[in-house]
């Protein structure tokens, strides 16, 4: 009841008084306020987990401060806003937050009604099951009259009917409002199975007492392009999350690294020198400075280093690249040109 | 003789000009209100255009393809819109109340009663209770329960057998359904014969008793009436019941009747919590009737029982009912949490998973709380009608 009241006392406040400013000049209230102000998972290892000091990490995490090192050369410069699937759409569409970074699917439906505005996809994901060892199923096609874990108010959740029902099988679905409560209502037997975006499942797995007593079917169930989202109608601002995304594709194409960036200033290549800034007024035409990207590198790294140090090979999660891959190693992240 | 207050009044005053003055007085606010009401309406549709988020109603009718836990009333994923959706569950929010209404208000007479016992034990666990209950919040309870349920319940495969064929295990509590062949009625009909039979004779040996003096036990011949009518009829139709009993599935029961252990833990939750309160309500409505009263109906030889049943009892809901009604009311509201632990109701179905899925906050909201101030006026309506019949009827 509290946060229904909450939540309709931070829409009547936003529709009644709509503050005008958070509409359209994004960049300019960031400046002033002097920090980014992102929305982010917040219990999902390897997304976005504050650690016991605080500190946030994970892959969506690292995105809003490549933003903040865009802006203002330093990456710190973020507050990040824990949110649930269910309160993520409002915090952004109230003005609550800047960005919305936290896995979240890209469907016709949000981007149409919702207000909202995804810039590219980060993460090529897709749904899949985890269920425990001892039911000694090997696929989700076996898991007819099963009783499933999801969260509420994800496509998970639209997902997992469809799925069932399409394979002539019984499904027994328990929601629940956020996804501590469904993973431990699934660890505590009430469900067979527990569903996600299958790298959130590598992620929840370590969040288990026991993560090798559960494992995760091979099926993919659909497709989740997970994407940064902004608020509609403020296209700078938009501009700016997409390139910060093409940005770090591009330097990992280039072999840009945080550790060779500064060698890289001295390249003769073109590219390199258009994506650095030693060449062009890129940044300028973004509203934000000619090194932009540079200080997205220098401070966070590239789209491959920071996949690698949060849910790749240098993490417990060991997620394969696969459709996250570059173009040109057989997957579908492709940054267009920065010229 | 003075009639009314204004005849101590000098006739000359000049009450009209006033009393006008009120009215417009008051047209003035309610326009204002009005005013203020429509601007905020037509901003919020406004602002919304210009945030390019859909408004309006429209969804209402768009297929929901979210599935839910328990439904009441039919419901299939792939056909059934965000209504029918709504529907589900404003009727489980229903259903969980109306149990836990009841049980609460069992357990909160028990336990306020017991409160008041001369007995040192009994009344200390009631206090116990009582300072226990209210103490902590209703939410960490609902957690505490709902995993006290869950954990102490067997897992799917050591389910538990019932006499009887019910099925108990962590998933939940299945019982056998009775399925009713069309001969049925026969036994429905014999039953209301019995209850009418029963009726009758109870006002007969009522009036007997008023006439003669001499009381005749009813209690026996009543429920010979009440049980052997309807088995009798069952005989004669030919026992046109039979029984889908639950049987184990791979992974899960089927068949039968299924109670959540979401459901149960909540009616739990609801009823030990408001127990506590109307406990307090109930002591309090009982202290409230003047020592006097017992003392007399004990001088005219009634029993403790029968003092508190027909003297203190019926002075004390006088004073019971009011706060009674917000506990109910309490305890309608509190049912939202069921959130927290994934039971479907209005708030988890609707200002969840719709709210989510269409992203129509503002409408969404607006109808929920529309639905529970609804819930909470018609329950007061109720209330006061009972409390009027509860009152002091000046003879």
């Amino acid at each position: 009841m509290k946060r229904l009241a909450t939540t309709a006392m931070a829409l009547a406040t936003v529709a009644i008084f709509g503050p005008q400013a958070a509409w359209s000049q994004t960049l300019g209230s960031i400046k002033d306020r002097g920090e980014l102000i992102c929305g982010a998972n917040g219990t999902l290892a390897g997304f976005g987990l504050p650690d016991p000091q605080g500190n946030w990490t994970g892959f969506d995490v690292d995105f809003c401060r490549a933003i903040a090192a865009a802006i203002f050369n330093d990456p710190t410069k973020v507050k990040f806003v824990p949110l649930t699937s269910k309160d993520r759409f409002t915090a952004l569409q109230s003005g609550e937050v800047d960005v919305l970074s936290r896995n979240t699917s890209w469907t016709l439906s949000r981007d149409t009604s919702l207000g909202l505005d995804f810039t590219a996809v980060n993460f090529y994901d897709g749904q899949g099951f985890m269920v425990h060892k001892s039911l000694k199923v090997s696929s989700a096609l076996e898991l007819n009259d099963a009783a499933v874990c999801v969260q509420q108010g994800t496509t998970s959740e639209l997902n997992l009917t469809d799925y069932f029902r399409t394979n002539h099988m019984g499904l027994k679905t328990v929601t629940f409002a956020t996804a501590d409560e469904a993973l431990k209502a699934y660890e505590s037997g009430r469900c067979d199975a527990y569903t996600t975006d299958s790298s959130g499942l590598y992620g929840e797995r370590q969040q288990l007492a026991e993560p090798s007593q559960h494992i995760v079917l091979p099926e993919i169930i659909s497709k989740e392009p997970l994407s940064p989202a902004v608020r509609h109608g403020d296209n700078q601002w938009s501009d700016i999350v997409r390139w910060t995304h093409f940005a770090m594709i591009d330097a990992e194409e280039l072999g840009v690294t945080k550790t060779n960036v500064d060698e890289k200033l001295k390249s003769s290549d073109p590219e390199t020198r258009r994506l650095l800034g030693s060449e062009g007024q890129y940044g300028e035409a973004l509203g934000l400075t000619n090194d932009w990207a540079y200080r997205i590198i220098k401070h966070v790294g590239n789209y491959g280093e920071s996949f690698e140090r949060n849910v790749g090979q240098g993490s417990p999660l060991k997620i394969v690249r696969g459709l996250n891959a570059l173009w040109t190693k057989g997957g579908l992240q492709y940054g267009p040109p920065i010229r | 003789m003075i009639e009314k207050i204004q005849d101590l009044l000098p006739q000359d005053l000049p009450r009209r000009p006033r009393r006008f003055g009120g009215i417009a007085l008051q047209i003035a606010l309610i326009l204002v209100i009005a005013g203020l009401a429509y601007g905020a309406i037509v901003n919020v549709a406004q602002n919304l255009a210009r945030a390019h988020i859909a408004s309006g109603f429209g969804f209402w009718n768009n297929t929901a393809g979210f599935d839910i836990s328990q439904t009441l009333i039919s419901y299939s994923a792939s056909t059934s819109s965000f209504g029918r959706a709504f529907w589900v569950g404003l009727l489980n929010t229903l259903l969980v109340a109306a149990i836990a209404i009841v049980l609460a208000t069992v357990l909160g007479f028990v336990v306020g009663i017991a409160r008041l016992s001369r007995n040192w034990l009994v009344a200390r666990l009631a206090g116990g209770y009582v300072e226990l209950i209210r103490n902590v919040p209703l939410l960490l309870q609902l957690f505490f329960w709902y995993n006290a349920v869950l954990k102490s319940l067997p897992q799917l495969h050591g389910s538990v057998t019932l006499p009887g064929g019910g099925i108990l295990n962590n998933r939940g509590l299945f019982l056998p359904r009775a399925e009713f062949a069309p001969h049925f009625s026969a036994v429905l009909i014999a039953l209301f014969v019995a209850i009418a039979a029963a009726i009758v004779l109870r006002d007969w040996s009522r009036r007997r008793r008023e006439r003669t003096g001499r009381l005749i036990r009813i209690f026996w011949p009543v429920l010979g009436l009440l049980c052997g009518l309807p088995l009798a009829a069952l005989a004669l139709a030919g026992f046109p019941l039979s029984f889908s009993v639950p049987h184990m599935g791979r992974f899960n029961v089927s068949g039968g009747v299924e109670i959540l252990p979401e459901f149960a833990a909540l009616v739990l939750v609801l009823t030990i919590y408001t127990a506590a309160f109307i406990a307090e309500v109930v002591r309090a409505g009982v202290l409230a009737v003047h020592a006097g009263q017992t003392e007399a109906a004990q001088a005219l030889g009634l029993r403790s029982a029968a003092t508190l049943r027909l003297v203190v009892v019926p002075q004390a809901m006088r004073v019971i009912i009011p706060p009674l009604t917000s506990q109910y009311l309490n305890l309608i509201k509190n049912s939202s949490l069921a959130v927290a632990i994934g039971y479907p109701d209005l708030v988890q179905v609707f200002a969840g998973s719709v709210l989510n899925i269409t992203g129509q906050a503002v409408e969404v909201i607006a109808i929920t709380m529309a639905v529970y101030l609804s819930i909470s006026l018609f329950m007061s309506l109720l209330m006061n009608l009972y409390a009027r019949t509860t009152a002091i009827v000046e003879r």
